[in-house]
């Protein structure tokens, strides 16, 4: 187990470097980055003093070199545009991020385990088919315009929520929603599929055999057996989470990581940008090795082998 | 010599399903589609869809950016402006049905030619990693891995950050966000093919790596990365259009579903329609895209869908067994 996970870790490390690497070349990938940092409209003056300060002169690898020593110092360089160190500038916002990833991530699991399961026990009767169309429909509809309607009905018509910004719970309804549409449409046919391989099974048979009831034979026995593919493939998905944050952000005013990049890529403040690529890339880094751990714990055959 | 390469070379072509097959196995497959309703609708409206996008314009191209200011926002199902304006008018008076025609056009051309740039370039790299193996198969992983990683829409929006948003622009971006799922199909299967007999055989005649991985093992795996494919198209719409709703995606003039939808934002109180329609199209665009994708599966893996098999085909199925 432990050295499964090292090894686990060990890549993901080298993931993570990549992803700092891919970070310094894209800057650099139309030459000096002077107009990425710099406002727009910066004169070539300015463009020039940037270069010699901060050195984008000198050779390339000698640039990379510092780079990734600022990099092991957690030294993203400071926000133009919001005037504090650009690390601080997400790291600020990003519980605001996590924990509503979390909240919609968690109700999702939920909301597919049940649907999921309703349709494997009917498999191919009119509720399964009546469940597997509605998941599709689920990641057919883009997430923006889905935040956008319910706006439109719930807080314009309705009135039952606010258009945007954080109060009290209402407030999360929609944003939480949003987030929670590709999720579910995916995992509930991933549970399905499970769930009707696991009720096909000799131990679910047996235990039928021996006479348990239906609803213990499903949750107790198959669900449990089932919750491997579940748990790796909401993993997977989580990182989809901040594509979903990124909209929440835009549509909703909602702090967090997602309005932050999207207000770094508007003001063009690369540095923000950096910074918040290696934070993410981060956050999914640490949640990949979580996803291992916890398959440990769903699954005592990986923690022997 | 020669021809005795030939001969394997044009035996081991052969998908898993051999030659004489495959014909019966398309016609199967639209015997099959007309009598299923579901993915017949869905292919009906697709269709219909592609057809009115792709001719329409160049007849509708410049009526659609016809600025009206006295259509400014008006609302639809009227006829009283004419047909142009059944759907309304936009922010600008532009008529909303000559615009969403457009704009689906757009959609869909950048939708087809970003998956058809990852599927060729992406099966193409993990094949050659598959069957190469050693150092260039981890780097090429490792990659992959590094894209994989971070959310595609982030990618997506720092490359069009450091490159300027353009259609080109876009479409690369999108096909570099999806070139995982690619190289890791391809790969999957050269691994596999590769230790296949007729390939010994083709080495053993003195075929040279490339000859193998083109003649021999790309026909194999051509069928997989084309169901791939299939299920993409609905994924890159959606992800196209919030690209383009986010303002890094398409540029106006030029205008796409996304932009459409993103226009109508701040007009969501007085005019829904604007935001209304072009998301709705989007909707129906991929949820025929999926349906027909996941049908197409079902047509060769019958346990998989729920949507188009019937409990009594089942019970048909177990009692010739």
């Amino acid at each position: 187990m432990l050295i499964f996970l090292s090894r686990r870790l060990v890549s993901s490390v080298i993931a993570l470097v990549g992803v700092v690497v891919v970070v310094f070349f894209l800057g650099r990938l139309t030459g000096s980055p002077a107009h990425l940092y710099l406002p727009q409209g910066a004169s070539q003056e300015m463009a020039d003093n940037f270069n010699r300060t901060h050195g984008f002169n000198d050779p390339l690898w000698q640039q990379f070199i510092r780079f990734v020593g600022d990099v092991a110092h957690l030294d993203f360089g400071t926000s133009i545009w919001q005037q504090r160190p650009a690390l601080t500038a997400v790291t600020s916002v990003f519980p605001q991020t996590l924990l509503l990833a979390v909240v919609a991530m968690t109700l999702s699991i939920a909301v597919a385990a049940v649907l999921g399961c309703l349709a494997a026990a009917r498999r191919f009767g009119p509720v399964d088919k009546l469940i597997t169309f509605g998941s599709l429909a689920c990641a057919s509809i883009p997430d923006f315009w889905f935040a956008l309607v319910g706006v439109l009905f719930l807080a314009v018509h309705l009135g039952v929520v606010p258009t945007s910004g954080q109060s009290d719970l209402s407030s999360w309804i929609l944003p939480v929603a949003t987030l929670m549409l590709a999720p579910v449409g995916v995992l509930t046919q991933v549970v399905r599929g499970a769930m009707i391989e696991a009720l096909g099974s000799g131990y679910v048979q047996s235990a039928r055999a021996r006479g348990l009831a239906h609803r213990r034979l499903v949750y107790r026995h198959a669900l449990r057996n089932a919750a491997l593919p579940i748990i790796s493939v909401a993993g997977d998905r989580a990182a989809g989470l901040v594509n979903g944050a990124v909209i929440v952000g835009t549509v909703f005013a909602w702090p967090g990581i997602g309005t932050v990049m999207v207000d770094a890529v508007l003001n063009r403040d690369f540095a923000v940008i950096q910074a918040g690529v290696f934070v993410i890339g981060l956050g999914i880094v640490l949640l990949n090795v979580l996803v291992d751990l916890t398959y440990a714990v769903a699954d005592p055959r990986v923690r022997v082998s | 010599m020669n021809m005795a390469q030939e001969l394997v070379a044009g035996a081991t072509t052969a998908p898993p399903v051999d030659p004489g097959r495959r014909g019966s196995g398309r016609r199967r497959r639209t015997r099959l589609l007309l009598r299923s309703p579901l993915p017949l609708t869905a292919a009906i409206v697709l269709v219909a869809i592609m057809l009115v996008s792709l001719i329409a314009p160049a007849f509708i191209a410049d009526a659609a950016q016809r600025q009206d200011l006295t259509q400014r926002l008006s609302p639809p199902f009227q006829l009283s402006d004419g047909f142009a304006f059944v759907l309304g008018g936009d922010t600008l008076g532009r008529p909303m049905l000559l615009q969403l025609v457009v704009a689906t056009k757009t959609s869909l051309l950048i939708a087809a030619l970003s998956v058809g740039l990852s599927a060729l370039v992406g099966s193409a790299i993990g094949l050659i990693s598959g069957y190469t193996g050693g150092w260039v198969d981890a780097l090429i992983m490792r990659l992959s891995d590094i894209i994989h990683t971070l959310p595609s829409l982030l990618l997506a929006l720092v490359i069009l950050y450091v490159l300027s948003p353009s259609i080109t622009n876009l479409i690369v971006v999108l096909a570099l966000t999806r070139l995982p799922i690619y190289m890791r199909v391809a790969r999957a299967q050269a691994l596999e093919i590769r230790e296949r007999v007729f390939v010994e055989a083709s080495k053993a005649l003195g075929s040279r790596p490339w000859r193998i991985m083109l003649r021999d093992i790309r026909p194999m795996v051509a069928p997989t990365v084309l169901t791939v494919a299939m299920l993409e198209v609905a994924n890159v719409i959606l992800q196209a259009a919030g690209l383009s709703f986010l303002g890094v995606g398409l540029q106006r003039p030029d205008v796409d579903l996304g932009i459409m939808v993103a226009s109508g934002r701040e007009y969501l109180s007085e005019a829904w329609f604007v935001t209304f329609f072009p998301g709705l199209l989007v909707v129906v665009i991929a949820l025929a895209a999926n349906i027909l994708s996941n049908w197409l599966r079902a047509v060769d893996d019958p346990g998989q869908s729920a949507l188009f098999v019937s409990r009594k085909s089942l019970r048909d199925e177990e009692v010739s067994r």
